[in-house]
């Protein structure tokens, strides 16, 4: 297949699902506000004293991020699942790996991307001074699509399986690890005057790593799930 | 792969590793494994057996105390082989569930199934007697330590799989979900183990390395690796009767099953 053969491909699946986020616009918000309020809670259970809240801060809304991008993989592909456009998009010539990458950029697109927008907000709340808000949006930036790229790999396996959204918690939240332990990291190496920038290659190499094997994880747990 | 493809790949590897008298794949049919694993099971538990006891009484009345932490080093008898097996168990277990992947041989899969709740049960040993030798070690049970904290995420990835593979009902999709998330997990293991070490590190060091002289008497590495051997055999005795239990519950309908029962009646 030709080149622009296969971006055309990618960009019909990508602008399906953002049409279709865009239709549905109370999900997106929904993540985006269950996001605004976790983080706000942590003030509430542990105090308002300022600098525990801005030790914490890039810590809280990284979870927080982990959290909601967890949540919200349960519409990436339960609604084609349900209407049977999946079992299409498995028969179609085109590359399964490809049409799940499409899948999984527009679904970072309208989980992930608010979420770094919101970040400044957040990070006001807990006192972050503004070089951390922009270290720290800089790393949500790197690492959601990680997150949404290693979560399909869990949506893909639990489809429509009883208990799905509790169980995917179980696969997805270990693998998300590394990337939230390099997020917050970076705020904090930054902070300290150490710099994030050791921080910020890791995050890469993580989004590369995971571009690279995770559409073709999902594609095979989505044939496996479909069988 | 194609029925005719495999047997030409299986000969090609009975003719390169020159083992084509004896008959391999034999074994990797259910029935006939089952009664394999049955003649094997008595001889692997007595060594667990001998070795466990020989290795205690080595641990706890052979070995001196140690100089610097009095006798409550003695846990590392029973840590250091349980962690050592919660990790190998689930490398060994994402390579039998890639044979299955890959292969299609039932039995592989079967046997992934089987490690997975052995290693989970290191993995927590391993957490559960390093915070009983942190207490007086660390004056804590808990620190966030990068060898605790990957030996926790190691046991979370365990109980996702058995999660997964407990949810769904289809044998055959349990096998083959379940090898994608622990080759997943397999390829994140060393991710997550170097993220968590350079996160935070306060354990002490290794103390045994492979390129460098033990740092410990002769006579407690000799306690611990038969410690070892003996957590192996075991290991392989409990995988052997669990994947006797698994192989008879998924052939339960099949005619050698029937026959199996009625004998026993």
């Amino acid at each position: 297949m030709s080149d622009a053969g296969m971006f055309a491909i990618l960009r019909c699946a990508i602008r399906r699902d953002l049409v279709l986020a865009m239709r549905r616009r109370a999900d997106v918000l929904t993540t985006l506000f269950f996001f605004v309020i976790v983080v706000s809670l942590f003030p509430l259970g542990v105090g308002p004293e300022v600098n525990l809240l801005r030790s914490m801060g890039p810590g809280v809304v990284w979870v927080a991020a982990l959290l909601a991008s967890m949540l919200s993989l349960g519409r990436l592909f339960s609604g084609d699942h349900r209407d049977g456009t999946l079992e299409q998009m498995l028969l179609t010539p085109q590359p399964l790996p490809l049409l799940v990458f499409g899948k999984v950029v527009a679904h970072w697109l309208s989980s992930g991307v608010p979420l770094v927008f919101m970040a400044p907000v957040l990070g006001m709340q807990f006192g972050l001074s503004q070089d951390a808000v922009l270290v720290l949006m800089a790393t949500l930036l790197l690492g959601t699509p990680v997150l949404s790229m290693i979560g399909a790999i869990g949506a893909a396996l639990t489809l429509g399986l009883r208990g799905g959204g509790v169980l995917v918690s179980l696969l997805v939240l270990p693998l998300y690890i590394p990337v939230l332990i390099f997020g917050a990291g970076a705020v904090e190496a930054s902070a300290s005057g150490l710099g994030a920038q050791a921080h910020m290659s890791l995050l890469g190499a993580f989004l590369v790593a995971s571009l690279l094997l995770a559409p073709w994880a999902t594609a095979a747990a989505l044939r496996i799930s479909m069988e | 792969m194609g029925h005719g493809r495999r047997i030409a790949y299986f000969d090609g590897i009975r003719w390169v590793t020159g083992l084509g008298n004896i008959n391999w794949f034999k074994y990797a049919s259910p029935v006939t494994f089952y009664g394999l694993a049955g003649r094997m099971i008595p001889w692997f538990s007595a060594a667990a057996a001998v070795l466990a006891v020989a290795g205690i009484y080595i641990g706890f009345f052979v070995a001196p105390t140690d100089f610097q932490q009095g006798e409550a080093y003695r846990i590392i008898f029973i840590h250091v082989p349980a962690s050592w097996m919660s990790m190998f168990i689930y490398v060994v277990m994402a390579v039998w569930a890639g044979f299955g992947l890959v292969l299609n041989t039932r039995l592989s899969s079967m046997m992934a199934s089987a490690l997975a709740p052995t290693g989970a049960m290191f993995a927590f040993i391993a957490l559960w007697t390093g915070a009983l030798w942190g207490r007086p070690m660390w004056g804590a049970y808990w620190v966030w330590d990068a060898r605790l904290t990957s030996e926790l995420i190691l046991l979370f990835l365990y109980i996702g799989f058995m999660a997964l593979q407990a949810a769904i009902d289809d044998p055959r999709r349990a096998d083959r979900a379940g090898a994608v998330i622990a080759l997943v997990g397999v390829v994140n293991v060393p991710i997550i183990y170097f993220s968590v070490l350079w996160w935070n590190t306060l354990h002490q060091g290794s103390s045994i390395s492979v390129t460098k002289a033990p740092a410990m008497a002769h006579i407690m590495l000799t306690g611990m690796l038969v410690m070892a051997i003996a957590a192996w055999m075991y290991t392989i005795a409990v995988v052997l009767v669990r994947v006797r239990c698994i192989i008879l519950e998924r052939e339960r309908h099949s005619a050698w099953v029937a026959d199996l029962v009625k004998e026993a009646k």
